[in-house]
């Protein structure tokens, strides 16, 4: 028996076990490309608008640092500059999660044990992952190629081919990363942290290099410094797709792969199942006395989460709030642009209407830890953890009432720091930071309706319909990101939008605000919070 | 007073009758075991006791009190040991004991640390790290650290090996002679023995047996083998006697211990060389219960023939 034994059998048994996310994955990223890629190509129709946009983002640090250098004035060009970082992020991050799903989470759940005793080969469960990963790469990026080409009236075929294997190169990349750092850890968590961090410092490298980029004569082009290219999210800025693409880079991710799936076999071949390079850290023998109570127990639950979303948030409010001085001068030496943006939306100061939208992205992203945070208490139902607790002296209501209250403060906490820290950013460099941070900071707690509204949404599928609250949340929580980014762009009827919380909460700073909205808002959040609440109170569970 | 009191209780899962009328009494004072094959009802009965599932009709009052609407109130007063124990993997052993002696209002300092060098559990361990054995220890400290009325054990011992087992025993007896009222669902019938003063057999969601474990012996028959001078006769026409069979000179029949006296007396007429008799074992007892198969196995275990009779 080699090795390798039983590799066919486990990859359809991982396609089996994940035929829905793959295929979500798989048709997901095209649409994903697809609509992003229009609603660009709606944005800068002509060459002026283009030019604008790539001189900006050319001279502009804060831009270099989130989409990367730009190529040029061509629509590709825009196109790839707007949508390179966030699907580059995304493929990354769901290979990763995809490569540690199939294999530490196999072994630390026993169900490698399992295999592992009839007739498989040490390297067939990394093996099947990485079929089946790398696959999914394979063909969600054959989408975007086609989609591109079909979405922007007028994007080459080569130059979208090159676009999609970039990104489909970032997958494969970190399908490398993750199938290493499956071997290191004892826990799938600890192995995703481990690659989310790899995609993290890619990430900073890449932004680095194209920080420190020289831009070229004519102002439309940025040329990385040595960081891009030491960092496998650089690499698929530097196929230049659409712009004279370098073909040769994309060997890159493929080398990478390979090389790190050599150096995974080798560990694999040198542990024992179960065990990790790293050995499981002791606790204290004792609780301490703030852990007991249910509140204390959510707190060091979620504080890992809680605090890494809040350096997430930080970063990006400050890189926002800097970004919002360079939007200020963008509009002042550019009237073509300003005037496009204020055609876009609300009067008012522009600055404003930026910072809005910036305060509106937070909420949403804050609405995935929201649904994260609260789905715990499925998870503690799921695996009997519940029953535990529930055998206690706590009730059911002060039981959920902590859970939700929990990632309710949570949500408010990095709410606010994230309208502070953009503030904060935006004053510094204009001044009055201070002012700026108190003015964003209660500017962004306006948006905290909506967000009592995606717990509410959770706690009543939670109540009602347990065993399809997972799915059901994000997929509520998804809806509500594509009617917020896509629905104008897909002219969607004002009724749908409506079915967003995020609809409702007043674009401040560039809207005053009402109270009519917020009020609505938080009725409707707590009658549902009341009917999951009721609902979980006279249910069976677990169930 | 009973600790529990369970009766007709019917519990319904859509078209799955988990529960059919079950009825279940435990005194106050007693280890009461709680016997059934898989999938009987135990822990749907026990859930319920718990206030964790609803119950569709019948009764069940646990000390005095309605599960479901006085759960906090009643929970102050029962410790909970799952059948299959989860934790919170990141949680070390020590926090999870504390945190579930807490919340249910309180733990015996001295007691837990005890346990924990007695069941021989390192509470520095996180409990992911930890086996089944040790999840279990883990949830057995937090419960008999606790100075309550009732345990609820949900085959507490499943995964623990015989010294572990012993120090369990151990800590049952302490808490019987404290005063304390143990319900033990268990496979463990060695543990059974050992430690119930009355059992409850459910199957298939209704209460079969009920009683001491003398009480139960006398519902089972009696294995006999005897060695006679003379052929036996007549057997066949003795009331209570069954599966009588022939090898090699001796007969090995069963008897229902009502009729020992009537087969001793005609057994005598025909020169008794050799005779032995066995009391039902603990295990044909339950296998009996069981099912219609346990009952066939039973019998073929008890004439230790490979074939089965009639």
């Amino acid at each position: 028996m080699s090795a390798f034994t039983g590799t066919w059998r486990l990859t359809r048994l991982a396609l089996r076990r994940d035929r829905i996310r793959l295929g979500i994955w798989i048709l997901g990223t095209p649409l994903l490309g697809y609509a992003l890629a229009a609603s660009v190509a709606g944005v800068y129709p002509d060459d002026a608008a283009r030019h604008g946009y790539a001189t900006t983002s050319a001279s502009s640090l804060v831009a270099r640092a989130f989409n990367g250098p730009i190529a040029g004035t061509d629509l590709g060009a825009v196109v790839v500059a707007e949508t390179y970082a966030t699907l580059a992020v995304l493929v990354a991050l769901l290979s990763t999660f995809a490569v540690v799903r199939h294999t530490r989470q196999n072994e630390e759940t026993g169900r490698a044990e399992l295999l592992g005793a009839s007739v498989v080969g040490r390297y067939a469960l990394l093996t099947a992952a990485l079929l089946v990963v790398v696959g999914a790469n394979v063909l969600a990026a054959a989408g975007l190629a086609l989609a591109l080409a079909l979405a922007g009236a007028g994007l080459p075929l080569a130059g979208s081919v090159a676009a999609a294997a970039a990104i489909g190169g970032v997958g494969v990349a970190f399908t490398g990363v993750a199938a290493v750092t499956a071997q290191l850890t004892v826990t799938s968590r600890g192995a995703n942290a481990l690659a989310a961090a790899a995609v993290g410092l890619a990430f900073l490298l890449r932004a680095a290099g194209d920080v420190f980029g020289e831009q070229s004569a004519d102002g439309t082009r940025v040329v990385s410094a040595w960081p891009s290219w030491v960092s496998p999210m650089g690499w698929g800025n530097q196929v230049r797709a659409y712009t004279g693409e370098r073909w040769w880079t994309l060997a890159l991710p493929v080398a990478l792969l390979a090389a790190a799936v050599a150096l995974a076999y080798a560990l694999a071949r040198r542990r024992d199942l179960g065990a990790g390079l790293f050995a499981a850290r002791r606790g204290p023998g004792r609780a301490a006395t703030w852990l007991l109570s249910p509140a204390g127990l959510a707190w060091r639950l979620q504080r890992g989460a809680l605090l890494g979303w809040a350096v997430g948030v930080g970063v990006l409010g400050v890189s926002m709030g800097v970004a919002a001085d360079e939007f200020n001068a963008m509009i002042a030496e550019n009237p073509a642009a300003a005037e496009a943006i204020a055609a876009m939306g609300g009067g008012g100061e522009l600055v404003d209407g930026y910072l809005a939208a910036m305060l509106g992205l937070y909420a949403l992203a804050i609405g995935a830890y929201v649904v994260q945070a609260l789905l715990r208490v499925r998870a503690d139902e799921a695996d009997g953890v519940l029953e535990a607790v529930l055998a206690t002296a706590v009730s059911r209501r002060r039981w959920l009432g902590t859970q939700v209250g929990a990632a309710l403060l949570g949500a408010t906490a990095l709410l606010l720091f994230g309208g502070v820290t953009t503030g904060l950013g935006y004053g510094l460099v204009d001044g009055d930071p201070a002012g700026k941070a108190l003015a964003l900071g209660g500017a962004a707690a306006l948006r905290l309706p909506a967000l009592l509204v995606v717990a509410g949404v959770v706690t009543a599928l939670f109540g009602l319909l347990p065993r399809w609250s997972v799915a059901l949340s994000w997929t509520a929580l998804m809806v509500f990101l594509l009617l917020g980014q896509l629905g104008a762009v897909l002219e969607l009827p004002q009724a749908a939008l409506d079915l967003s919380p995020y609809t409702h909460v007043p674009a401040a700073p560039a809207v005053d605000p009402t109270a009519p909205p917020l009020v609505v808002l938080t009725a409707v959040a707590a009658a549902l919070l009341v009917a999951g609440a009721a609902a979980f109170r006279h249910r069976d569970t677990p169930r | 007073m009973a600790v529990i009191a369970i009766d007709k209780l019917v519990k319904t899962f859509g078209a799955v009758r988990a529960l059919d009328e079950l009825d279940l009494r435990v005194e106050a004072g007693e280890v009461h075991g709680f016997l059934g094959p898989n999938g009987a009802g135990k822990s749907t009965t026990i859930r319920i006791l718990l206030g964790l599932l609803r119950r569709d009709s019948g009764e069940a009052r646990v000390l005095d009190a309605d599960p479901w609407r006085d759960a906090v109130r009643l929970h102050r007063r029962l410790a909970y040991v799952p059948g299959d124990v989860s934790l919170w993997p990141n949680l070390t052993g020590g926090e999870a004991i504390d945190l579930l002696g807490k919340l249910r209002g309180g733990l015996d300092r001295r007691r837990r640390d005890e346990l924990l060098e007695r069941f021989d559990l390192d509470p520095t361990r996180t409990c992911r790290t930890y086996s089944k054995g040790n999840r279990q220890k883990v949830a057995i400290v937090a419960a008999f650290a606790s100075d309550v009325e009732l345990y609820v054990l949900d085959e507490p011992t499943s995964g623990l090996d015989p010294l572990m087992e012993s120090v369990f025993q151990e800590q049952v007896r302490r808490i019987r002679g404290e005063g304390g009222t143990v319900l033990l669902s268990s496979h463990v019938l060695a543990e059974v023995e050992a430690l119930c003063d009355r059992v409850s057999i459910i199957r298939e969601g209704r209460t079969v047996e009920s009683g001491t474990l003398t009480e139960l012996r006398h519902l089972t028959r009696t294995a006999v083998t005897v060695e006679t001078a003379r052929p036996l006769t007549g057997l066949a026409e003795l009331p209570g006697v069954h599966s009588v069979r022939e090898t090699g000179g001796r007969t090995h029949l069963e008897v229902e211990p009502a009729h020992l006296d009537e087969l001793l007396g005609h057994l005598v007429r025909f020169g008794v060389r050799a005779l032995t008799s066995a009391p039902p074992t603990l295990e044909q007892l339950f296998l009996r219960h069981y099912g219609a198969e346990g009952a066939a196995v039973a019998e073929q275990r008890a004439t230790e023939t490979p074939a089965a009779l009639r």
